[in-house]
Formats: C-alpha cells, sequence, structure tokens
C-alpha cells in the first residue's frame, strides 16, 4: 500500500526503493538473482528438516546401530562364530566395526525405505495438498522444483547414512575398546585411518542411494497422491532385491541398482578394491541419468490439475 | 457502479507515476480461440476470445462447473491449452511462465497450505520460491503481507489450526508479498462470513486503487456487481458475454410493474408517460422503466390513480446481473452438467 503513494522525492533516493515504487504501479519487471535463484533450494532442505516425519525417520535409523551393539555386547561369547551379518564378529574387537556391521544392516531394507518416503513424497505430496500449484504460480520454475527435490532428496540420503554412522560410532565407543583396526584383508591399520576410512564408507553408502532418489522423484511426478508414490517408491526396492536373489535372472542382475549395494566391503580391505564401488556408483549415476530425464518430460509436460 | 471512481484513479495514477505506461500493451489478459480438452474428451473450455483491459476489476462469472478455473489455471500456465492462444501482459502462456508471473499474484481453487508450518513460514516457502524475490527483503514483505490481510495476531500458529477463512487470507497474503499488476482471484471469498467477505471487497478495492488490475472469478452475481468494473459470463465451456457491468446489467434493466384489474386503462396512461415494450397479462402490465426516475415515479402513480385505474400493487423492480443471465443464458444459474 504505502509503495504506491512514496514521493517523486522519496523514490529518487535510491535504487532499492525506486524500483519497488514503479513495480508497486505496475510497471518494470524484476529481475531474477542468484540468491533468488538459490532461495528454493534453501527453502527445500529446511522444509524437509522441519517435517516431524524427516526426524522420526532419522530417529528410527539412529535407534538400529544402538539396538545391534547391545545385542552383540550381551552375546559377545556366540558372536565369533560367523554367523550373523557382515562383519559382525570384528564388533566385539573394535567399536568402530558397529559402524560397517550397522551400514550392512540399514543397507537393504531401513535406509531405502526412508528414502522412498522423502523421494516418493517429494513431488506427489506437494500436488495431493495443493501447495504444488502455488509454487508453480510463483513462478518456481518446474526444472528448478524438480532440481530442489532432488538436491534434498540426496541431501537426506547422506543424513541418513550419517544417523546410522554416527550413532554406530557413539555406542561402539561406549560399549566396545576402540584402537588399531583390523581389515578384512588382515592387514592393521591406526584408528585415525580407520575413522577416514567410516568417511568414505558412509559417503559411498549415501550415493548408493542416488539413483533410488532419481526413481522416487520419476515415480512421485506420475501420481497426485504422496502415499501411493512412496509405497511403489518403497515397493519397488523390495522387489528388485528379491530379483536379484534368483540364480536365473543372473543376466540382468549387474544392472539392478540394489546389486553393488553391499560393495562397501571392499573399502575395507589394504589396498582398497575399487572395482566394484566404482561399478555401483556408475550404475548410480546411469540411473539418476535415465530416471532424472524421465521425470523432467513427465513433469515438464503435465497439466496440473490438483 | 461505486467502484468506476476507483479505476478512473487508478489509470491516473499509473498514467502519473509509472515510467512507461505507454509501452505496455493495455490488454493485461487476451485469449482468442483459447480451448481445452481433457484426455476424458471432455470440452471444459471451448473457444474462449477474452479480453481484460488494464486497470479494470474485472468479474469473471459463471455456475459452479462452467470452465472458470480451468480457463484460470490455462492462464497461469499450470495446463497447457488444447488450441488457442492466452497471452498474460503482453506474452504467451504458458511458454512465458518465468517472465509473467512473478507480475502476477494468484489465488486459484482456495488455500493450499503446509499444515505443519506457521503461516509466516508459510509465507516465507511460497516467496522462496519466486527467483525474483529478495531474500533479504523477505522478512519484511512477510510481515506486511501478513498486516495488510489482518492476520499478524496468527502468525505464528501453524497453518493447520487455521480456520477456512484464515487460509483463504493468507492465500490473499501470498498473492501480495509483491506489488503486482495483475491479481487473479479464484472464487476469494468462499467459505467466509459476511464480514470476511467485505473485508476481502474493500482489499480489492484497494489494490486496484493502488493500479492493479484484478481478475476475479465467482458464482456470487452481487459479488460481481459489488466490486467489479467489468464482467464475462461463461456457461457449459463458452463465453456468453462481456463487457462493462453496467453495460451487463442495463441487459436487464429494470422494469416497471402495475397489478390491476384495469389494464387497458392503465396500458393508456403508461404510454402517455413514455413507457415502452409493454406486456399485459390478466391483472398485471409491465414495460421498461427507462423514463421513469425516483421524481416521476409517484407522479405517474397518482396519474394511475386519477385516470380511475384502482392500483393494487406499483413498483419498480430493479435489473440484476442474474436477469442478464438468465436472459442470455435462458437458464437459472446452477451446477452446470
Amino acid at each position: 500500500m504505502s509503495q504506491a503513494e512514496v514521493s517523486p522525492a522519496e523514490v529518487s533516493r535510491t535504487e532499492v526503493s525506486r524500483t519497488e515504487a514503479s513495480a508497486a504501479v505496475g510497471a518494470g519487471p524484476r529481475r531474477q538473482t542468484a540468491a533468488g535463484f538459490a532461495a528454493l533450494f534453501r527453502s527445500e532442505l529446511w522444509l524437509t528438516f522441519r517435517r516431524t516425519r524427516t526426524i522420526a525417520l532419522l530417529g528410527i535409523l539412529a535407534v538400529l546401530p544402538v539396538l545391534i551393539g547391545v545385542v552383540v555386547r550381551i552375546e559377545t561369547g556366540d558372536s565369533s562364530n560367523g554367523g550373523g551379518p557382515a562383519f559382525i564378529a570384528q564388533v566385539s574387537q573394535n567399536g568402530l566395526f558397529l559402524v560397517f556391521t550397522a551400514l550392512a544392516l540399514a543397507l537393504p531394507i531401513f535406509l531405502p525405505m526412508t528414502v522412498g518416503v522423502v523421494a516418493g513424497d517429494s513431488i506427489a505430496g506437494e500436488a495431493a495438498t495443493g501447495t504444488l500449484r502455488y509454487l508453480l504460480v510463483a513462478p518456481a520454475g518446474r526444472t528448478r522444483l524438480l532440481a530442489a527435490k532432488f538436491t534434498a532428496g540426496l541431501v537426506f540420503c547422506l543424513a541418513a547414512t550419517m544417523a546410522v554412522v554416527v550413532a554406530a560410532v557413539a555406542t561402539g565407543a561406549a560399549l566396545f575398546p576402540l584402537g588399531e583396526v583390523t581389515l578384512l584383508s588382515g592387514d592393521t591399520i591406526g584408528l585415525g585411518a580407520a575413522v577416514v576410512r567410516a568417511v568414505l564408507v558412509a559417503g559411498v553408502v549415501a550415493l548408493s542411494l542416488s539413483g533410488l532418489v532419481a526413481i522416487g522423484l520419476f515415480i512421485s511426478t506420475l501420481t497426485g497422491s504422496g502415499i501411493a508414490a512412496m509405497a511403489t517408491t518403497v515397493g519397488l526396492v523390495i522387489t528388485v532385491q528379491i530379483l536379484d536373489t534368483f540364480p536365473q535372472l543372473h543376466a540382468i542382475q549387474p544392472f539392478l541398482f540394489t546389486h553393488q549395494w553391499l560393495s562397501f566391503g571392499d573399502l575395507l580391505r589394504q589396498p582398497m578394491h575399487w572395482d566394484n564401488v566404482l561399478q555401483n556408483l556408475g550404475l548410480q549415476a546411469l540411473y539418476v541419468a535415465v530416471f532424472g530425464s524421465a521425470a523432467w518430460a513427465r513433469f515438464t509436460s503435465r497439466d496440473i490439475t490438483a | 457502479m461505486t467502484t468506476a471512481p476507483h479505476t478512473e484513479q487508478a489509470r491516473g495514477r499509473v498514467a502519473a507515476v509509472g515510467p512507461t505506461p505507454a509501452a505496455a500493451p493495455d490488454d493485461v489478459i487476451r485469449t482468442s480461440g483459447l480451448t481445452k480438452r481433457f484426455q476424458g474428451g471432455q470440452l471444459a473450455v471451448d473457444g474462449l476470445d477474452l479480453t481484460v483491459p488494464r486497470g479494470s476489476v474485472f468479474g469473471f462469472l459463471g455456475p459452479n462447473g462452467s470452465g472458470k478455473t480451468t480457463t484460470i489455471r490455462m492462464l497461469m500456465g499450470l495446463i497447457a491449452p488444447s488450441s488457442g492462444v492466452a497471452t498474460v501482459l503482453g506474452a504467451p502462456m504458458p511458454q512465458s511462465v518465468g517472465a509473467v508471473l512473478p507480475r502476477v499474484g494468484a489465488l486459484i481453487e482456495g488455500p493450499a497450505l503446509y499444515g505443519f508450518l506457521s503461516g509466516r513460514d508459510n509465507l516465507a516457502r511460497f516467496d522462496a520460491a519466486d527467483p525474483t524475490s529478495d531474500p533479504r527483503t523477505r522478512a519484511r514483505r512477510v510481515t506486511e503481507a501478513l498486516d495488510r490481510v489482518g492476520l499478524t495476531a496468527a502468525a505464528g500458529k501453524k497453518a493447520r489450526a487455521y480456520s477456512l477463512g484464515m487460509k483463504q487470507r493468507l492465500g490473499l497474503a501470498s498473492a501480495l508479498l509483491q506489488p503486482r499488476e495483475l491479481l487473479v482471484l479464484d472464487e476469494p471469498t468462499n467459505g467466509l462470513d459476511p464480514q470476511g467477505m467485505r473485508e476481502i471487497r474493500a482489499l480489492v478495492r484497494e489494490v486496484a486503487a493502488e493500479g492493479t488490475t484484478v481478475f476475479l472469478s465467482s458464482h456470487l452475481l452481487d459479488e460481481i456487481e459489488q466490486v467489479c468494473t467489468h464482467a464475462a459470463v461463461m456457461s457449459k465451456g463458452r463465453l456468453v458475454v462481456q463487457g462493462t457491468v453496467a453495460e451487463l446489467a442495463g441487459r436487464a434493466q429494470g422494469r416497471l410493474v402495475v397489478r390491476t384489474p384495469d389494464v387497458a386503462a392503465a396500458r393508456d396512461v403508461l404510454v402517455q408517460h413514455r413507457v415502452t415494450d409493454l406486456r399485459t397479462d390478466e391483472a398485471r402490465l409491465d414495460g421498461l422503466a427507462t423514463a421513469v426516475d425516483e421524481e416521476s415515479l409517484p407522479r405517474l402513480c397518482a396519474a394511475l390513480v386519477s385516470a380511475g385505474v384502482r392500483v393494487h400493487g406499483f413498483g419498480v423492480e430493479r435489473g440484476t446481473l442474474e436477469d442478464a443471465f438468465v436472459a442470455l443464458t435462458g437458464e437459472g444459474f446452477d451446477v452446470a452438467g
């Protein structure tokens, strides 16, 4: 209201107030700025982590290593018999191994489930509540909105992985001895070097989920129901992992996005085996390219009637 | 119409303060042959030719299901037309969404909010979506917008706790985060109590007085009559008529109605007093009251009485947009099948 009534003298005082005053009466269009462009990405991150749901998912992921740690601690005598999940035998010798055990347990089910919820809901959830139409008339720009959603999805992957890692380190340090780490290849490295490996592994695990983010985003552009998109994405993860266990399907298995997920164990050898890890990351990049393009093609051409 | 001076005032101010008003095209919205056929084959909008002049408060009128919202969605680039052209602020839609929409504020099919965010955070979120809005002035603009719609006290409350009226206001606030050239309001008074409706109308007039063109859709005829300078009427996906509200209401002029058993004598008196288009019934006759004003009305009644006509009833029934609508479409103002 007030800007339309600014007197000419006040208008000429600064450039900013002149632009605003002329816009008030409907003259010049405003320019897009870098800060303005980036604002949606920041807003998207802020929105993701403001949701109670996100915090609850991260909480569940953080409880997992605590549970494993406690179980191993109670059953220490039997854990060295070679059964159970990967790396679990090493946990009682060195608490840091709880990180790898927890990641190996979380990666097939819990991590993709949380990522499926966040990625699947990204566009469909906004469509279901109607906020999508207000974002688009703001105008967010469909490509920019999709990019912001994808970025927030990737950051969530990292946050989810870190939730597991941090809880595992804390639990491991509390319940088990720390110290020199004996790798899977039998070599021994110092604690500092082992922590670097743990960070590296966490990064690889987070990136392993990027293909799933793209798939979830694509599914999210297909429907106006957040629940349907989440359920489909999580269902797909489970289906793909079942397919990965059929020996008859070994020809297509290298192309399943879950196939090389557990290859991060190769980084716990001396020297590190990068072949499968790189193959995994390459495959994730392929999935991001294919499903990212599909999501873009679908979203930029779709009628928004919700 | 009481709103006419506002428009004149608005135009004057644009010409006085705006740097290049002459360069701007005069029509804020222009569509030609705009058509939308949905995938099921349903024809929602059929060959729409709409012109919204700059500075007008334009009422977009029609029953529920007549294609108003589909038209607005096409104008806002949310859905692509099947054929035809839509031009908003001189640029084709949906191709020019990025350049046009920062200058447009919109409320489409009711408010939609993030229930887990406060009213203030909701506005910050929608403002962040606009790449042309300055993050440094965001907090101030959000505060001003909240103040303008009277939500300052509830700004920190979670939006899910808002009443429908408060949500509607917050939606309006998000349309007013920036100075706009065009404000598109789809049924802005839906769900509001009479007091809330009055406040929204006052706000619309205020915004229009600043030089913003307002495009207001409604299925409430009296709402359009109260705030709009221009109007268009939709029915079953087609544009029935458009023009100034005065013109449209003029199509359904008031009629003078006389109830009497002495129809023939009354008719003679009315003809002498230049009442035209006379229609007679058994005990009733009516005619166009163009030449009759408040002063001549009692004299006309006296003339009837002195001519020995037994006047049982006498009065002018005012013409409304509703009469115009019924006259134009030959149907009631119900939900279109």
